[in-house]
């Protein structure tokens, strides 16, 4: 349960993020962000909060460590 | 080479390999505190790779699995109330006194409902106004602020039939009680990805320092967790234990201000019990008194009911590293991720879990 995925910002509304991976598209609080991310940044997401701004290219390489050891299809 | 290829690189992680050889004396015993870690240990297969003198002991670091027993049979009695339990999916299948889970009282009638996180639950509270909603708050530090950020939101809108049940946990005490415990021997400790973002390097400092036990903060990647491993056996060496933030591309130092502040806005520390390790002083979170309206516990007048454990489940001392999860004798046989005896084999991050799907 303590699996944190990176998604990546679509669009954000007042405290709201649209997020997305793989075509997943969610929605992720920033309540408890301290580091305010912009449309574009990777976000680390843990029930459906983000936790942290991460840097764009390490979060795309998160992301295929999560595809390739949970088997998704997360990234093309 | 792109940046994560640069983690699993087979030649860089051979070389850390050599190193960890060269440099190791004696038996090293280091223990991972969170179950990430655990996965990650075995699907690497890193375990096959260290020399046999590095033993590998799993320790407390899955909420599912360190809910305990009285915990768990508090939340089933509450299903039995008039009120929408909503929880994290992981909980569903643990098994309280007498077999008995979450799935279960379903089938009997109780409404529960599997959220993703503690906003929905505050959601499905607005959504029905007329039935009370209560959320099972698990989790460490990583989970903690999400459900405080959503209590702080029901507080604001002014919510009233959405309450929270909170078993939530904090690392550090457990790992001061691990590290104060005489029985338990390591030599070293890999601490946790996720809750660390939260709390940052500060909170473990008496590791090193009190108790001489070198401590790493480490990613989940194979070059990552060979990295932390030489860190700590040259810590030993060298007879000079530090804490070490080895993974500064995801874990700032000093932590998550705005999610530590919000945690403590909402919630106090409060003693709290642990499977296999039993009350710990301050490791526990209490809704404090400013946010009662939302604490479960007082609304249903929720006390731990005495329990018996379950027959023959040894997760207490997996969860201390005493045994590892292969010396149970209901492990792969009564016990299997299909029909659990205990929560260890029911989180796919348990260890009985990880055990039992990449057991070598
Ligand atoms: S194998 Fe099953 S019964 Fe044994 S310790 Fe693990 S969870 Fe408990």
């Amino acid at each position: 349960m303590c699996l944190a995925v990176p998604m990546e910002i679509m669009s954000i509304e007042d405290n709201v993020a649209h997020v997305e991976v793989g075509g997943v598209k969610n929605q992720v609080r920033l309540d408890i962000i301290d580091e305010p991310p912009q449309v574009g940044d990777f976000v680390i997401v843990h029930a459906g909060f983000a936790l942290r701004r991460i840097d764009r290219e390490e979060g795309l390489e998160t992301l295929k460590l999560f595809q390739e050891g949970l088997g998704l299809e997360l990234i093309k | 080479m792109n940046l994560l290829n640069k983690f699993k690189d087979p030649e860089l992680c051979l070389n850390i390999l050599d190193q960890i050889k060269s440099e190791i004396q004696g038996e090293f015993r280091f223990m991972e505190v969170c179950g990430t870690h655990t996965v990650a240990i075995f699907q690497s297969g890193i375990r096959t790779l260290l020399p046999e003198s590095i033993i590998h002991v799993s320790g407390p670091g899955c909420p599912v699995c360190v809910t305990h027993d009285r915990e768990i049979a508090s939340y089933l009695a509450l299903a039995e109330k008039d009120l929408i339990l909503a929880t994290f999916g992981d909980l569903i299948k643990v098994p309280g006194p007498g077999g008995k889970n979450l799935k279960a009282a379903q089938a009997e009638g109780a409404r529960i409902k599997i959220v993703y996180s503690a906003f929905d639950a505050l959601k499905l509270a607005l959504d029905h106004p007329q039935d009370k909603v209560v959320f099972l708050g698990v989790g460490f530090e990583t989970t903690a602020p999400t459900v405080a950020a959503t209590i702080k939101m029901a507080a604001e809108q002014g919510v009233r039939n959405f309450s929270v049940l909170s078993f939530h946990k904090l690392v550090p005490p457990a790992l001061k009680a691990l590290a104060a415990d005489r029985d338990i021997q390591v030599d070293g400790l890999l601490l946790p990805g996720h809750v660390s973002t939260i709390i940052g390097l500060e909170p473990y400092r008496f590791l090193a320092e009190e108790y001489q036990v070198p401590s790493v903060i480490g990613g989940f990647e194979p070059l990552d967790i060979l990295q932390a491993i030489l860190i700590m056996i040259k810590q030993k060496n060298k007879g000079r234990p530090e804490v070490v933030n080895n993974y500064k591309r995801v874990v700032p130092d000093q932590g998550n201000a705005k999610a530590i502040e919000t945690m403590y806005e909402v919630f106090r520390p409060a003693d709290a019990l642990w499977r296999g390790l039993g009350i710990i002083p301050g490791s526990g979170l209490a809704v404090a008194q400013r946010y009662e309206q939302f604490d479960a516990a007082l609304v249903f007048d929720q006390e731990l009911p005495q329990v018996d454990e379950i027959p023959g489940c040894k997760c207490g001392e997996v969860l201390k590293g005493l045994i590892s999860p292969d010396q149970c004798p209901l492990f792969s046989t009564r016990c299997t991720p299909a029909n659990p005896v205990g929560p260890c084999m029911v989180s796919t991050e348990g260890s009985c879990a990880a055990y039992h799907k990449y057991r070598l």
